[in-house]
């Protein structure tokens, strides 16, 4: 067997491996490889060609390729080694071995000092949700239709209706416009969009395309091509009103419906995973529960921006590196975070109370609201708050905590702004 | 006349109202940066958009990533995208930003490469 021998070793070479292993790098660790199954690095962004990438992060307006060809060259140029057409099988957490099979290299076996997950995640498909109605040709989620379009020449449909107000369903709703498509509609099942507003405004009202929220799909007909679908009305419980029913023509389907960590890896080397992101469980240094094994990015939980991903993905490199030089901050006691009011889910779910000054948390809310404070909480005394105009179940929110005030588990609560 | 705008500058989403002519804005209120405030007075006069799409490349299966450099008039998108579905590159290889396409449809706008063809 192929044998390769590392300090840090990251298993995906998106935006989150990338900036983890230029992170790494550059705090010191010497050999960082990067092992990818694609046959280039830079995941997901390479074929998200549109713009919105890095407005926080670069504090410029940059496209998918943009933004995972700037952190591709960083970390080539620092050093940082990359293992291409190379998919992880396996990987056993305390030995920090990582079992590959490579086109090139046949069975390949990585042995690291740490590991930093960062595999990403995928798309909800159509079994995920179960539409009732026939199996013709034509059902895309949005993501695959993305890189058949963007990357692979090839356009998947001329009428295309779009399940899901996800930002890649808003997205390719502009691209297959902009292609000679005609998108019919965007149908969400939740009174509120999905996504981004500015994607609504830049994708769908650009393009006069109808979003219909409080809708959904209840058949797809067709026999060997999708003929069309049937949408209706959902009631307070989501289920589809039978007289509001109206039949789309289309010939294309494609289906936004969420993402999901893709953890096959971390629950076959029984990491505890959160049920709630469906992600591993992290401390502030993006550590899992299994001692140098840390994870970052949309493995852990699902991000809205890619900036957020390189923000925390650079806090797993950095302390990947210091795991494997044995230099990982003295540890006093761990507290918990706990989601109060309106918080969905908290990353980190455990904090590390040693030597630093603060950490952030950042969490998605459950519902929509305006005019709110963001509480952070030890028993009754407040830590750390700050106001926020609107919160979204769409887009995450941030509070960050001074460490010196956490006495027990930390409270993270949405109130309404009196 | 009066239009409500939703700011797409960043993620916040400010909702901008802008009153004015077709000419000038004479009032406007709601947004929530200076950056804003430019983009409300833009998108009332003149909207612009960043256009994104891909050209093929000659003897190559994948496509090359391009945009406008700079932000093009709404009116020209769909004659842009006729030119760039024409357009096959032939002078490999390509760095990002190398131009693509200049001055697309006489809007004084490059279309420039993003990724890169080796």
């Amino acid at each position: 067997m192929y044998e390769v021998k590392c300090d840090v070793a990251i298993i995906g070479g998106g935006p989150a491996g990338l900036s983890a292993a230029v992170a790494a790098k550059k705090e010191g660790a010497k050999d960082v490889l990067v092992i990818e199954r694609d046959n280039s690095i830079g995941g997901i962004l390479q074929q998200c060609i549109h713009p919105g990438f890095g407005l926080s992060y670069f504090k410029k307006e940059l496209t998918g390729p943009e933004y995972a060809g700037r952190f591709a060259e960083e970390a080539l140029n620092l050093g940082v080694d990359v293992l291409l057409n190379t998919m992880v099988l396996d990987f056993a957490p305390e030995r920090k071995e990582i079992i590959c099979a490579s086109s090139e290299n046949g069975m390949t076996k990585v042995t690291a000092k740490s590991i930093v997950l960062a595999m990403g995640c995928r798309e909800r498909t159509r079994p995920n949700i179960q539409i009732p109605g026939t199996r013709p040709a034509g059902v895309y989620t949005a993501g695959s239709a993305q890189r058949l379009v963007n990357r692979q020449n090839t356009m998947v449909g001329k009428n295309v209706v779009i399940l899901g107000s996800g930002d890649i369903g808003m997205i390719m709703a502009r691209r297959m416009s902009l292609e000679g498509a005609k998108v019919l509609a965007v149908v969400e099942i939740m009174d509120y969009l999905a996504g981004l507003t500015r994607n609504k405004v830049q994708c769908l009202d650009d393009f006069g395309i109808p979003l219909k929220l409080g809708h959904t799909i209840t058949r797809i007909v067709g026999n060997e091509r999708v003929e069309g679908v049937y949408v209706a009305q959902v009631d307070e419980n989501k289920k589809p009103i039978k007289e509001t029913e109206e039949f789309i023509e289309c010939d294309t389907l494609l289906l936004s419906v969420g993402l999901l960590p893709e953890n096959e890896l971390t629950r076959k080397a029984e990491i505890s995973i959160s049920r709630i992101t469906n992600g591993p469980e992290v401390d502030q240094y993006m550590q899992t529960s299994s001692p140098g094994v840390f994870a970052s990015g949309n493995v852990v939980h699902v991000n809205d921006l890619v900036d957020n991903v390189t923000v925390e993905s650079m806090q797993a490199g950095k302390y990947a590196a210091l795991y494997a030089m044995d230099k990982m901050p003295g540890e006093v006691r761990e507290v918990t975070s706990l989601t109060g009011n309106n918080v969905r889910y908290l990353c980190p779910q455990r904090l590390r109370i040693g030597n630093e000054e603060k950490a952030k948390l950042f969490f998605r809310v459950l519902q929509p609201d305006a005019n709110v404070r963001l509480v952070a909480k030890c028993g009754d005394e407040v830590i750390a708050s700050v106001k926020e105009k609107r919160v979204n179940p769409g887009e995450i929110c941030c509070i960050q905590i001074p460490m010196d005030k956490v006495g027990d588990d930390v409270l993270v609560e949405v109130v309404k702004e009196a | 006349m009066k239009k409500e705008i939703i700011c797409t500058v960043c993620p916040m989403g400010c909702e901008i109202e802008v009153e004015g002519s077709d000419k000038e804005v004479t009032s406007i209120k709601g947004f929530g940066c200076k950056r804003g405030e430019v983009y409300g007075n833009n998108e009332f006069l003149h909207p612009v958009r960043i256009l994104t799409s891909t050209v093929k490349v000659a003897g190559q299966n994948e496509l090359l990533a391009v945009r406008s450099e700079e932000p093009i008039p709404k009116e020209l998108i769909m004659d842009c995208m006729k030119v760039i579905a024409e357009k096959t590159v032939c002078d490999t290889p390509i760095q990002r930003y190398d131009v693509v396409i200049p001055n697309i449809c006489d809007s004084g706008i490059n279309i420039v490469a993003t990724s890169t063809v080796k």
